[in-house]
Formats: structure tokens, C-alpha cells, sequence
């Protein structure tokens, strides 16, 4: 449409040019003449005169738009606080898990004991090869082995108990990276918009490290040629003679 | 057997060790990056280390190399166990020395697995 209205000055001019030309005007052919490259320089001024200002209007858009404000004041600071609380709830978590873990498997590790030195024992009645005193000492040890699994057992399923309520983090943390996601993405959209206008194409070559950690491989996002599991690993160091 | 873990997440180290004690290695001590670990491995006559490799400060792979330039520490056998999975960063640890590398999350079985084979190549 521009094209086609940029093109009809021209024929416009050039006849003018002709016309005067032919009827000997030379000083108001100079002046059309004169005129052509003025013109063509007019036109990308005022093609970056309207860039800059659909930038600016963006810009001022972008600034003034509530859900940015909200988002630059108190959203992104909040979402900075949920997920440092994030890494707070799963510490916790994870500091309850071992200390019930470590504290149930000696516990564990005492039945076990004493439960192997009594089947020895019963096997040795049940084959009639014990006599009568220590008969009455192996009675007294099941008697003190009852009492003492009767506890274990319940320090056992206290510990579990606690195990199981810690599992409570993920539901939490899972509420509160959602809502940080949600956030993300509305000011993405809105960073999107901004970059279509200003255009893209002054892209900084960012500087690359020598290796960037990668951290933790997450599903479903691009972070290059990461192994999957450890036979990957294993099969890669082969690979270099380990 | 006197054990170095190193990782600046405790809970990691608290993993490491009960999974080394139920290995029958009950002589671990922790530090939380490579800066700290350096002087206690130098002082300390430790046997093994097992190290994480992002961390602040030090990090997993800087420390392997200074391990691997102290003459004093140049034979220490290091084990990464790291959330790093990338192919580059892998192959890079080997060239630095490694002698086994775990990747997070891990089972019982992969680090004694990994353990063992390190001292039986130690050994051998």
C-alpha cells in the first residue's frame, strides 16, 4: 500500500519533471530534481521517527500497564521470598527425613541382633539338645525380647509417622512454584510484545564460559547434550578408558 | 579409611555419610566447598574424597584440579557425585582426574559400586 503511494509521487514528480522540461522551465525542473533524494531520506526519517515512537508508546505502555507495576513492585520481590521459603520447606523436609532414618536404624539394627541370637537359641530347644537352667535363661530372654520389641516398634512407627508428615513440603512448595511460574509467564508475554517492536535483530553475542554448570537436568527444558542416567555416565567413561 | 565429603548442601552430606557408615565407613568429615576442604585435606591425611561439583566459593572440579597439582595430593582418589549431567562436563572431570563419577539422584548400590571398583583399581 505505502509502496504503491511512494511509487505514484514519483510518476507524479517525473511527469512534472517532463512537463517542465518541455515547456523549458529549467529552474522548476532543478527544484523537482533537487527534491528526489530529499524525498527518499524524508522517508526513513520518517520510518524511524515512527519506530522510535511506537517504542516509546510501548515502552510507556509497558510501565504504565498495572499487572507490570504490580509485578516489578511486589510480585517478582515476592517470588524471590516464596522460592527462597522453597528452599527452606524442603531443608526441613529433608533434615526430618535423616533424623527419623537415623534414628530408627539402630533401633532396627538391635531387633535384628537380638532376634538372631534368640533363633539360634530356639533352634538349639526345638532340637532337644538344651538343658534345663539355660532353658530357663532363654525363657527370660524371650520375656525381655518382647518388652524390648514392643518399644522398638513403637520408636519405629513414631519415626515413620514423622517421615510421612514431612512428605507434606512437596504439596506446598508445589503451590508455591506454581504460582511463581504463573507470574513468569505474564511477564514474559508482555517482554515479548516489547521485543517484536523494537526488533530483534541486535542480538549480543552473550560470552560464552569455558563450561556452564547446567545444575540439575529438568524435563521438557533445553540445556544441550545432557546423559540420562548414570549407565550414560558409566558408558561415556568407558568410552575414555575408565 | 578417612573420608572427606564435600557439598554445600548438609542435607547431601548427611545422605553421604549414612549411606558410607552403612557401608561400613564410619570415619567421614564434611566440608561445604572446595576452599574449606582444601586445608583440611592438606593437613588432614584423608584417604578419600567425595565431592560434589557446584558450589560456591570452590568449586568440585577447581578442587579435583588442586588435588591433582599438590604433589602431596596428586594420588587421592576422588570421587564426583553431582547433579551435573552434561557430556562436556563429564569428559572434562575425566581429563581432570576423576576416578568415578556419580550422578544425583543416586541409590546405595551406585556409590558402593563406585567405591569399590575405585579401590580395586587403587589397589591393582
Amino acid at each position: 500500500m505505502e509502496q504503491t503511494i511512494v511509487e505514484s509521487e514519483r510518476l507524479i514528480q517525473a511527469r512534472a519533471l517532463v512537463a517542465s522540461l518541455e515547456a523549458g522551465n529549467d529552474a522548476e525542473a532543478t527544484r523537482i530534481i533537487m527534491a528526489f533524494p530529499e524525498n527518499v531520506e524524508k522517508d526513513l526519517f520518517q520510518e524511524v521517527g515512527r519506530l522510535t515512537r511506537e517504542l516509546h508508546e510501548a515502552i510507556i505502555g509497558f510501565a504504565m500497564d498495572d499487572k507490570v507495576v504490580q509485578a516489578v513492585q511486589h510480585e517478582i520481590p515476592d517470588a524471590a521470598e516464596r522460592l527462597a521459603y522453597v528452599i527452606e520447606l524442603t531443608e526441613n523436609a529433608a533434615n526430618t527425613t535423616l533424623k527419623a532414618v537415623e534414628n530408627s536404624m539402630p533401633v532396627a539394627e538391635e531387633l535384628l541382633h537380638v532376634s538372631d541370637k534368640l533363633a539360634a537359641e530356639w533352634g538349639r530347644f526345638r532340637g532337644r539338645k538344651m538343658e534345663l537352667a539355660d532353658f530357663r535363661s532363654l525363657s527370660d530372654d524371650i520375656g525381655a525380647f518382647l518388652t524390648l520389641s514392643n518399644g522398638h516398634s513403637k520408636i519405629l512407627n513414631k519415626n515413620l509417622s514423622e517421615v510421612l508428615l514431612a512428605q507434606g513440603y512437596q504439596d506446598l512448595s508445589g503451590q508455591i512454584i506454581r504460582r511463581v511460574i504463573t507470574l513468569i509467564n505474564e511477564v514474559e508475554e508482555k517482554l515479548v510484545r516489547l521485543v517484536a517492536i523494537s526488533g530483534s535483530t541486535r542480538v549480543q553475542k552473550v560470552q560464552k564460559e569455558e563450561v556452564i554448570m547446567e545444575g540439575p537436568a529438568v524435563p521438557n527444558i533445553e540445556q544441550g547434550d545432557l546423559l540420562n542416567n548414570q549407565d550414560d555416565v558409566d558408558d561415556l567413561l568407558s568410552s575414555l578408558g575408565f | 579409611m578417612k573420608i572427606l565429603i564435600v557439598d554445600d548442601f548438609s542435607t547431601m552430606r548427611r545422605i553421604i555419610k549414612n549411606l558410607l557408615r552403612d557401608l561400613g565407613f564410619t570415619n567421614t568429615h564434611e566440608a561445604d566447598d572446595g576452599l574449606t576442604a582444601l586445608p583440611m585435606l592438606q593437613t588432614g591425611n584423608f584417604d578419600f574424597l567425595v565431592s560434589d561439583w557446584n558450589m560456591p566459593g570452590m568449586t568440585g572440579i577447581d578442587l579435583l584440579k588442586a588435588v591433582r597439582a599438590d604433589p602431596k595430593l596428586a594420588s587421592l582418589p576422588v570421587l564426583m557425585v553431582t547433579a551435573e549431567t552434561k557430556r562436556e562436563q563429564i569428559i572434562m572431570a575425566a581429563e581432570a582426574g576423576v576416578n568415578g563419577y556419580v550422578i544425583k539422584p543416586f541409590t546405595a548400590g551406585t556409590l558402593e559400586e563406585k567405591i569399590s571398583k575405585i579401590f580395586e583399581r587403587v589397589a591393582g
